[in-house]
């Protein structure tokens, strides 16, 4: 293997711009001439637009053009790029105006777009904008919303975009076993809003070249082509080849840079439109009303057992908050993002699932890191931890005598996806050993000592990455294909590019593709380099997102780069004179079998390029090959975790005092970039368990609108992580064997932390069956003082 | 945030002659002014710097007393009042993060009187004195409520003087978002009685638990606290808890600050 191939920790190349002041933002770029936009936005969470006279803004210094919904009437509202189709039909599926128009919806809901010379000059008119909205009562509580009365859409007539029961055709038996069940569990559970908070707010920077008739839109996306594909042909109908989306460096997305923001599709209209550049940069307090939000699951579950804990059944009905309009992916994620999910790591044969996904006069709620995966995987290893408790038996117990057997796989469950490959028993040794669970007695005992009550929570959790199988999503309402694409291009010399479809925001591809090409070709990793975030320059692919980079992208790249040495064999067999049959690529060599007859790798990429003594009747010249890559499943990354936590009676404070994670993510190419990802993941799903939360009062106004009250996870609120990932079952259907690993971290730690509090107050004596997300100090005081 | 003008005076009487122009602020270390100028919450003509006002900066003892200038820094405060006042110092260390206590100042915060900073519970814990560029004003008088004190326009606090206690304390139970206090309890204890200042919890900003001076008084331990019940009637109930929650804390922290002392 050559130095920094696959299974090398090596450090990340894109560190050292990123570190050093040198990553290229879109917010660094400004482009000659540029126009500066300012968004007006709602005040009120849901109000009829009675009046928006411009004409004393318009004459404001500076000020170029003001536009308004009526200016986007004609043009197409933003897509939603996935049909889920309910008990009743298809959801209903209301226009997302690219500014309101008539009503607003909710508070950040945009209405004008103000175009001046200096972005101060574009806020000053905004205050001489004279407006009136007439407010509406605010629907917010789900529950309220599905009973009608106030409707956030009028025109649909409910506040309902579907009701979808999965397996619809399972129901009857599900419903049976629970009326013939020896104990059921039940529990009542909400998965917390939460605000993504990327560190770089969203920006977007529209350029049109009339003498091209090309338009630029530079965006802080984690897939450019999907916004070009959304934008152009559904909003603003532009296509393709005069539509060129680039996002540079990007920092950090979680999901909420996947979707088509109306400031995209605004600054690349308005640039058209006027001729000139115009850029936009979101504040820091517009992205906490204007990126989609995550989760915020309303939810039941029930969990039917015999007396021993073997699972029977599983029913659930959830209320997921769509907000107010429909955003990119969002249908999906309390669909088929979560009802598949929900056999967890479990044999359990019967599971029906039910969701009703509710509008509400709210900012739009889609994919967050997990995205569906940590709702499904909360409430069944809480229900499951419960009934542990009521029915008295062992937490680890109770899970390992339930799990899918190893002799089992493909194991296909009763919600429609098959796993390929696991070993879940395994991954519970691995945790136990190194949770170093034998020792928690004595940790409680030196805890109570000093007044502290201290509880171990454990979980596992199973995902669907490696998003996804384009048939397979199709037939459940995805309106693209998820397969992915690479193009490897050998230059003379030796070096290889790699233009991928896949956008890295902090996962590392500069690093770890090339160490999946270094290691095929036997180069060093060093001679590679990858190009992404570019629609101008990378293949049609569909980004990143759904821990799917390395095992779609991925699986494309090997793809092509097995193209490229069957063509560099070719090449050598010739130059050796030999057959292709006998020729051996080992060390960046290839070398006929049995000989020392050998061709460097840049003897032959030289060739290819300088064609004089070459096949050229039977081969091209070049040396460059694109691959698409669908899987034909999803990779199922699965693990154990276990915390343990204080929680200190007199304050209700929770302190995380140790987090072991055994994760199996098949084959790895960099362990190091793997660690991260975890730590990452776990950092964020303890911020979801005891601090973050987005909260609206009952009119709609969003009391976390800063960082004075939405509590993000700080270096001091996260222990020193234990994880392993030594338990590998590669994955079955990629040629990498690699099943992801960007959201386990956050789809796994939430339940941990929970079930360990829940463990710390039983223990002490107090019975406390729940406390709801974020178990903050005064909801846990409140809760073992009830 | 809008236009203004900003001056730089280099002693407080040019500050105090800067201030007098209408629309004039003055600028601490503007942890709390910047955020509110770039939210456009606020328009002033001109911006007087005080940073520049060499008078106005640095921590002294004599006589029992120590003495911080209006315009130190709390990273200063936290260093230099360490021997002579631990309990302030300790405080000073906590407040905020380490560019927070390199530019806010002990003057900001007093004239802001956030309901939940810090400083006021040490400066009325300790029944300090709040001198300024024309009178010397006691704690117990100072503070009228939420960001309301008894600073008149254009009045610049030049001088915070500190009692030193014979023992004292501060204990904040951090809002999980701003790390502000939730609730904050500053214990300290002289020759003639115990003080307890209490932040973070009322509606009327920082306050004295007076049933708790009085037990502890008489007989300075937690357990002394073991009857009495801090009220809840005007604290704060928000997200972050509820008032009886606060009035909790308030005797927890009251408690815990006792021990510490």
């Amino acid at each position: 293997m050559a130095d920094g191939g696959i299974g090398a920790s090596t450090k990340r190349r894109e560190d050292l711009r990123f570190l050093t002041g040198h990553g290229k933002y879109t917010d660094d770029l400004n482009v000659y001439g540029q126009l500066h936009m300012h968004i007006v936005r709602s005040q009120v969470a849901h109000g009829t637009i009675r009046k928006i006279d411009t004409a004393k803004a318009m004459a404001m210094p500076g000020v170029v053009a003001i536009y308004t919904g009526a200016d986007f009437e004609p043009v197409g509202g933003l897509p939603c790029g996935w049909q889920v189709t309910g008990k009743n039909g298809a959801m209903l599926e209301p226009k997302h105006p690219v500014l309101a128009h008539g009503k607003v919806r909710h508070v950040g809901d945009p209405y004008a777009a103000i175009i001046a010379e200096t972005l101060d000059q574009a806020r000053d008119a905004a205050e001489a904008l004279d407006v009136v909205i007439d407010e509406l009562p605010a629907v917010i509580d789900m529950k309220d919303a599905v009973k009608g009365g106030t409707l956030v859409h009028d025109e649909i007539g409910t506040n309902l975009c579907y009701d979808w029961g999965f397996i619809e055709d399972n129901k009857a038996a599900v419903d049976a076993a629970f009326k013939s069940a020896p104990h059921v569990t039940t529990l009542e559970l909400v998965n917390n809003r939460l605000i993504p908070n990327a560190m770089e707010p969203r920006v977007a920077i529209g350029d049109y070249d009339g003498s091209t008739d090309e338009s630029v839109l530079h965006t802080t996306s984690q897939n450019p082509h999907v916004i070009r594909l959304l934008m152009g042909a559904f909003v603003l109908g532009i296509p393709e080849h005069k539509l060129r989306v680039i996002a540079a460096d990007v920092g950090g997305g979680f999901g909420s840079k996947i979707f088509h923001y109306a400031e995209e599709a605004l600054v690349t209209w308005v640039s058209r439109k006027l001729r000139r550049p115009v850029k936009w940069t979101s504040s820091r307090s517009e992205a906490f009303m204007s990126d989609a939000h995550g989760r915020d699951h309303v939810t039941k579950i029930e969990l039917a057992t015999d007396m021993q804990g073997q699972f029977l059944a599983i029913r659930t009905e959830t209320y997921a908050n769509m907000g107010a309009y429909l955003s990119t992916f969002a249908p999906s994620v309390p669909t088929y993002l979560h009802g598949t999910l929900m056999a967890g790591n479990y044999k359990t044969p019967l599971i029906y699932v039910n969701v009703k996904a509710v509008f509400t006069n709210t900012v739009p709620v889609d994919a967050y890191r997990g995205a569906g995966r940590p709702e499904a995987t909360f409430q069944l290893e809480r229900v499951i931890d419960m009934a542990a408790r009521e029915l008295g038996i062992d937490p680890v117990e109770i899970r390992r005598k339930n799990f899918v057997p190893n002799d089992a796989f493909p194991y296909q469950t009763p919600v429609a996806v098959a796993y390929d490959t696991g070993n879940y028993q395994a991954t519970m040794d691995k945790l136990v050993q190194i949770a170093d669970l034998k020792g928690f007695e004595s940790r409680r005992a030196a805890s109570a000592k000093k007044g502290l009550w201290r509880g171990l929570g454990i979980n596992c959790y199973i995902e669907a990455c490696g998003i996804a199988p384009s048939a397979l999503v199709g037939a459940l309402g995805a309106r693209a294909g998820l397969y992915d694409a690479a193009t490897v291009r050998v230059n003379a010399t030796g070096s290889i590019s790699v233009l991928v479809g896949a956008h890295a925001h902090g996962q590392g591809h500069e690093t770890t593709f090339p160490q999946v090409i270094a290691s095929m070709i036997g180069i060093d990793a060093s001679q590679v380099d990858i190009v992404h975030g570019d629609t101008g320059r990378t293949p049609f692919g569909m980004g990143t997102y759904g821990s799917r980079s390395l095992a779609v992208c991925g699986s494309a790249m090997v793809r092509a780069t097995e193209k490229i040495i069957t063509k560099a064999k070719k090449i050598a067999a010739h130059m050796l004179e030999a057959s292709e049959g006998d020729i051996e690529l080992k060390d960046g060599k290839f070398t006929v079998k049995g000989t020392d007859k050998s061709k460097a790798w840049g003897d032959i990429t030289l060739a290819a390029y300088v064609p004089h003594n070459y096949p050229i009747e039977t081969v091209e010249p070049g040396l460059e090959e694109t691959a698409f890559y669908d899987p034909s499943n999803f990779t199922y990354p699965a693990g154990a975790y276990a915390c343990e936590v204080e929680v200190d009676p007199d304050t209700g404070k929770v302190t995380i005092c140790s987090f072991a994670a055994a994760d199996d993510f098949g084959n790895i190419i960099n362990p190091m970039i793997v660690d991260g990802q975890v730590h990452g993941g776990i950092g964020q799903g303890i911020g979801q368990a005891l601090l973050e939360s987005a909260v609206y009062d009952a009119d709609g106004q969003l009391l976390t609108g800063s960082y004075m009250d939405y509590a993000m996870p700080r270096a001091e609120d996260v222990p020193f992580y234990k994880v392993d990932h030594s338990c590998q079952t590669p994955c079955t259907h990629n040629p990498l064997g690699v099943k992801g690993c960007g959201e386990a971290g956050a789809i796994g730690s939430p339940p941990a932390v929970v079930n360990a509090v829940i463990d710390a107050i039983n223990r002490a004596g107090r019975k406390v069956a729940h406390i709801d997300m974020p178990m903050s100090p005064a909801r846990v005081w409140a809760a073992i003082n009830a | 945030m809008y236009d203004f003008n900003i001056v730089r005076p280099k002693t407080v009487a040019d500050a105090v002659k800067a201030l007098a122009e209408d629309g004039a602020m003055a600028l601490g270390g503007g942890h709390t002014l910047i955020p509110t100028l770039k939210q456009r919450l606020a328009q002033p003509s001109v911006l007087v710097a005080l940073s520049g006002i060499a008078d106005m900066k640095g921590v002294s003892a004599a006589g029992g007393v120590l003495s911080v200038k209006g315009g130190t820094p709390h990273g200063t405060v936290a260093k230099e009042a360490a021997k002579t006042y631990p309990a302030l110092a300790h405080l000073a260390s906590m407040i905020g993060d380490p560019a927070v206590r390199n530019r806010g100042t002990i003057g900001g915060s007093l004239a802001n009187n956030d309901p939940a900073a810090c400083y006021p519970a040490a400066a009325l814990a300790s029944g300090a004195t709040i001198v300024t560029n024309t009178r010397q004003i006691k704690a117990d008088d100072y503070f009228q409520g939420m960001f309301t004190t008894a600073l008149e326009p254009g009045e610049i606090i030049t001088e915070v003087r500190f009692p030193v206690p014979e023992k004292a304390k501060y204990q904040k139970f951090e809002q999980p978002a701003s790390r502000f206090a939730l609730v904050g309890v500053f214990v300290a204890k002289y020759a003639d009685g115990v003080r307890v200042a209490v932040t973070g919890a009322s509606e009327q900003g920082v306050f004295r638990w007076i049933e708790a001076e009085k037990a502890l008084s008489a007989n300075f331990s937690k357990a002394a606290l073991a009857n009495l019940t801090a009220s809840a009637d005007g604290l704060i109930g928000d997200i972050h808890g509820t008032a009886e929650y606060r009035a909790h804390l308030v005797k927890v922290l009251t408690g815990r600050a006792v021990e510490a002392a």
